[in-house]
């Protein structure tokens, strides 16, 4: 019998402002341990939070680019649990009025046109906490309130997806979408953005199995892991029999599979009230068309463009504006190339110029061929001055650093294409005498002799022959 | 020189200008008494003689530097001392608590910023119930402070030290805070002049939290007059609380000769009923008396809910501490116990050793009212019944300019008398907590005497940002009536 698998996601994105949420606090990465922790921060008696009003703007940003609603009065409230490396014993957050409601994106998992659309059920701003470290203690722990009051905005969705395909998918259109905005850095690596997977399963049709969430997961493997281990777990353990308990899970990296952490039962209740030290927060519609001002062309908007504009498919449009970066690159290059070049430069850089980069391990910002580079060799393959096969050549050598641009590498290396038909009628009726057994193969029926013929004319040339002209004049030739 | 013991801070600030004293003396004059009446009142819980006199010779040379410059505050060189709820830079703050008994903080709070900035020279720090929960003073780990009319009775609380040091004459002014009536119950059991101003008027930064929406700083001197001067250098905008009012700064002493003539006086039912004691009740309507003869009347007004204020209080103001006071856990600064074995243990030892049996019965409550399945049924219960609250007091200031009453329901009480009763205790602040809810300033004014010679205190509540007004009325009522210059004996035999 079949299972539905049934996923939602919380993401906690770290806002790029350059102080923390409620103090004036530096944000960067990687300092020395609280350090960059304030009287605020380490929460000393009296102190007060101030809100940063640049975490607000992202909040905003974030809510235009999803589509959402945007409270205009949202109320800050306090998580209460004691924690060492949390200095309040609260947690500054939204519970009630979170400042963004509903919206959602698009997710596509395979190679299709087809997009679904991933309902966001809100998006809140709160505090971070700090890091405990249990090791160099010699059996204490070492609290770090570097972290501390951190902005996060904690990105909340509908439990609409069915597959940890579909959720890496989500995962990563989200990941994206915060680093187009300018909202987050998007590094996992250090916790920038980090995801708790809610996963159940259930017959078709049935109501909602009983979820258990996977904790802080760093990177898009370990999602995708984790979620195909705990699926499978919970349907082994509802076909033996057992029910599912509601749980938090910590999925281990080394053995690949989940464990409970705590139980419902045990969960805190964390006595919400809204927090007397912060008024509500009020964002005019004043406020969100400055910040709309503001914003970049969003992927979306992009996407319907490029199909609508340049006729590329949704495909195409949706891997171009895979980041602001790519679809920078995408859109330099098209301007050099002229729009009736749109789907060969589409086709150079999702082929050739990503798989180069992904073999080198480089992003596209970095990429040692420029967008004009790129659209030059694409505008000689048009003009038939090189072949494709010719143009993977150029494409080396500009990667390669040598010559101002394509042209310039054609004429060093002697690379036109011969098109002159007399050239080519002489190539072509030295072909035909030198290789008299071809002529006479393909005579007798053997097709594959003609393309012998053709390849012989191409090698003569060292492959600048245009190849329609010596396929046309063979053809001619030989009176087919 | 012993006469400027009970004179007014105008009155200091013309002896300082003309230089017949100067600030090191006016220092040494009030440590001295400090020294010697302090043991048996215990009002100071932290004295810096070097300090203190390093801070006067600061204003000295001020008042040198820039004589006649109007930069110089009429307050420079004025000592007072501060509530330990106050953070002070190098002095310790323990807000009454074993939990900070050791707490130096690295900064100081907005107001101790401020009487600094204008010169004011710091005294000490002074005893208040722990947290600033209480209304005895009983509740102080450093013991409780002595009421100066009677040292068998209570200051009052929270802010006891305060009163009882000014009653003493042992500093001209004090900084107190109130969050349910901790200036102006005090005020009125030690014969005090103090003034709690509207919400988000004084900046709440660095002042150590116990009810954040209700807490607000304020002045307590001898006199309303005193009290325009201090509040003139406590109040305004203050970017580091966010609930603090951006408004401009106003002279809260312009307006204190106004005449009286046709003020609009505000009596509620509610707080003439049942419950007031009759000498309480005999002094108050002899001060309206007063005020009629001064040209003011008299109008009946409704505040219907103010019945439900304690009850309301008592569920908004233990949650909001509930959740102030987990900072106190012993991770990063304060009490932690010595012994434990694992991290539970460690904060369950920490805090039940080092907090109070008052303070842990506001944190359970606090804790309960916010529990899942209760929130409801109190929290938000209680947060309408403050809206309505603050709907009678709207209500009833459109009859009126200003509301009279009395502002504790007794005068001081003996050690022990309440102690044992938490809600007796609770309801010695059922006239002061309404305003609290409201948001609204109240004053409290010595306005005679009562069983046993103790004093008695009028209360005045205004609208919002009204200050000046209340100000006004306690003024013209101080200058026909000399209670606010009574001393207690044991002030006076220490001259």
């Amino acid at each position: 019998m079949n299972w539905e698998v049934v996923i939602g996601l919380e993401t906690h994105a770290q806002l790029q402002t350059r102080s923390k949420i409620f103090s004036g606090s530096s944000t960067a990465f990687g300092a020395e341990p609280n350090v960059q922790a304030s009287a605020v921060d380490i929460a000393l008696p009296g102190v007060l939070p101030v809100l940063n009003r640049e975490a607000v703007v992202c909040a905003i940003k974030f809510g235009l680019a999803v589509g959402a609603t945007i409270a205009p009065r949202s109320v800050f409230a306090r998580k209460n649990y004691f924690y060492p490396d949390l200095p309040k014993g609260y947690q500054i957050s939204q519970f009630e009025i979170p400042v963004v409601s509903g919206g959602g994106l698009d997710i596509r998992v395979g190679a299709g046109d087809t997009a679904k659309f991933v309902h966001l059920t809100r998006a809140h701003l709160e505090e971070d906490a700090g890091k405990s470290l249990h090791e160099d203690f010699h059996g204490r722990t070492g609290i770090d309130l570097n972290r501390a009051g951190t902005p996060l905005l904690e990105i909340v969705t509908e439990p609409d997806m069915r597959s940890s395909a579909e959720a890496v998918a989500y995962a990563r259109a989200l990941h994206a979408l915060v680093q187009w905005i300018g909202i987050c850095d998007g590094n996992m690596q250090e916790g920038s953005f980090r995801c708790d997977a809610n996963v159940s399963v259930r017959r078709p049709g049935e109501p909602l199995g009983t979820r258990r969430e996977i904790k802080n997961l760093n990177s898009f493997r370990f999602m995708q892991q984790a979620i195909d281990f705990e699926v499978q777990w919970q349907i082994n353990e509802i076909e033996e029999g057992r029910a599912i308990r509601q749980a938090t899970v910590l999925f281990d990296p080394d053995t690949g599979e989940t464990r409970a952490m705590r139980t419902k039962e045990d969960a805190h209740d964390y006595r919400y009230f809204p927090d007397p030290d912060l008024l509500p927060l009020e964002i005019t519609a004043d406020w969100i068309a400055l910040v709309r001002s503001g914003l970049p062309e969003l992927p979306q908007a992009m996407q319907q463009r490029f199909q609508s504009e340049l006729g590329l498919s949704a495909y195409d449009a949706a891997a171009l504006t895979a980041s602001r970066e790519m679809a920078a690159y995408f859109e330099a290059a098209l301007e050099s190339a002229g729009r009736d070049n749109a789907k060969p430069v589409a086709n150079w850089i999702m082929g050739e110029l990503s798989a180069r980069l992904n073999k080198e391990g480089l992003e596209i910002a970095a990429a040692p061929l420029s967008a004009p580079q790129l659209a030059g060799i694409v505008r000689r393959i048009a003009d038939n001055t090189i072949s494709n096969k010719i143009a993977r050549d150029v494409f080396d050598a500009l990667w390669a650093g040598e010559g101002r641009d394509a042209d310039a590498v054609i004429a060093a290396r002697g690379w036109q294409q011969i098109t002159d038909t007399g050239a080519i009628e002489a190539l072509v009726d030295e072909v035909l005498a030198a290789n008299q057994k071809s002529v006479e193969e393909f005579r007798a029926g053997k097709e594959k002799a003609f393309n012998a013929l053709v390849g012989q004319a191409m090698k003569a040339t060292k492959g600048k022959a245009n190849p329609q002209q010596v396929t046309d004049l063979l053809k001619k030739k030989l009176g087919v | 020189m012993s006469e400027l013991i009970n004179s007014s801070l105008r009155e200091l600030s013309a002896a300082l200008a003309a230089k017949t004293v100067s600030a090191v003396e006016l220092a040494t004059l009030f440590l001295d008494r400090i020294e010697r009446l302090n043991p048996a009142l215990n009002a100071f819980i932290a004295l810096d003689r070097d300090q203190t006199l390093v801070q006067a010779q600061a204003a000295d040379a001020a008042r040198r530097v820039g004589a006649g410059a109007p930069a110089i505050s009429p307050l420079c060189g004025i000592p007072l001392a501060h509530k330990d709820i106050f953070c002070t830079r190098g002095w310790r703050t323990s807000c009454g608590s074993k939990m900070l008994e050791n707490f130096v903080a690295p900064y100081d709070a907005h107001v101790v910023e401020k009487l600094a900035g204008a010169g004011m020279v710091m005294l000490g720090k002074l005893n208040m119930d722990e947290f600033a929960m209480g209304s005895s003073n009983e509740s102080s780990y450093f013991g409780p402070v002595k009421n100066p009319w009677d040292l068998a009775c209570v200051p009052g609380g929270s802010s006891g030290g305060s009163a009882a040091a000014i009653a003493a004459r042992l500093a001209p002014a004090a900084t107190g805070t109130d969050t349910g009536g901790s200036i102006r119950q005090p005020a009125a059991l030690c014969g005090l002049t103090g003034l709690k101003p509207t919400y988000g008027a004084v900046s709440r930064y660095g002042m150590i939290a116990f009810a954040s929406s209700l807490d607000q700083a304020g002045p307590m001197a001898k006199s309303a007059e005193d009290c325009a001067l201090l509040l003139n250098a406590m109040a305004g905008f203050d970017a580091r609380d966010s609930t603090s009012l951006e408004r401009p700064a106003e002279d809260y002493a312009r307006g204190l000769e106004q005449p009286l003539a046709g003020l609009k006086i505000g009596l509620p039912q509610e707080f003439f009923g049942a419950g007031m004691d009759d000498d309480v009740r005999a002094a108050v309507e002899a001060a309206l008396a007063e005020y009629r003869k001064l040209g003011a009347v008299t109008v009946e007004v409704q505040l219907p809910n103010s019945g439900l204020s304690v009850p309301a209080y008592y569920v908004i103001a233990p949650a909001e501490a509930s959740s102030n006071l987990s900072r106190f856990d012993g991770v990063r600064y304060g009490y932690r116990a010595p012994d434990y074995a694992d991290l539970a243990e460690m904060y369950s030892r920490s805090r039940a050793q080092g907090f109070g049996a008052e303070v842990k019965r506001r944190i359970l409550i606090g804790t309960y009212v916010l529990s899942h399945g209760y929130y409801d049924a109190y929290y938000l219960q209680a947060q309408k019944i403050r809206r309505l609250i603050a709907a009678d007091f709207k209500a009833a200031f459109e009859q009126c300019d200003v509301i009279m009453g009395p502002t504790s329901p007794s005068v001081a009480f003996a050690f022990g008398a309440k102690s044992a009763d938490p809600v007796q205790m609770y309801l010695s602040d059922i006239y002061t907590i309404s305003t609290n809810l409201a948001g609204l300033p109240g004053m409290s004014l010595p306005c005679g005497f009562g069983r046993n010679n103790m004093p008695v205190g009028l209360q005045i509540i205004g609208n919002l940002f009204d200050e000046a007004k209340m100000l006004n009325v306690a003024h013209k009522y101080q200058q026909v009536t000399d209670w606010h210059t009574r001393m207690p004996k044991l002030a006076e035999v220490a001259k």
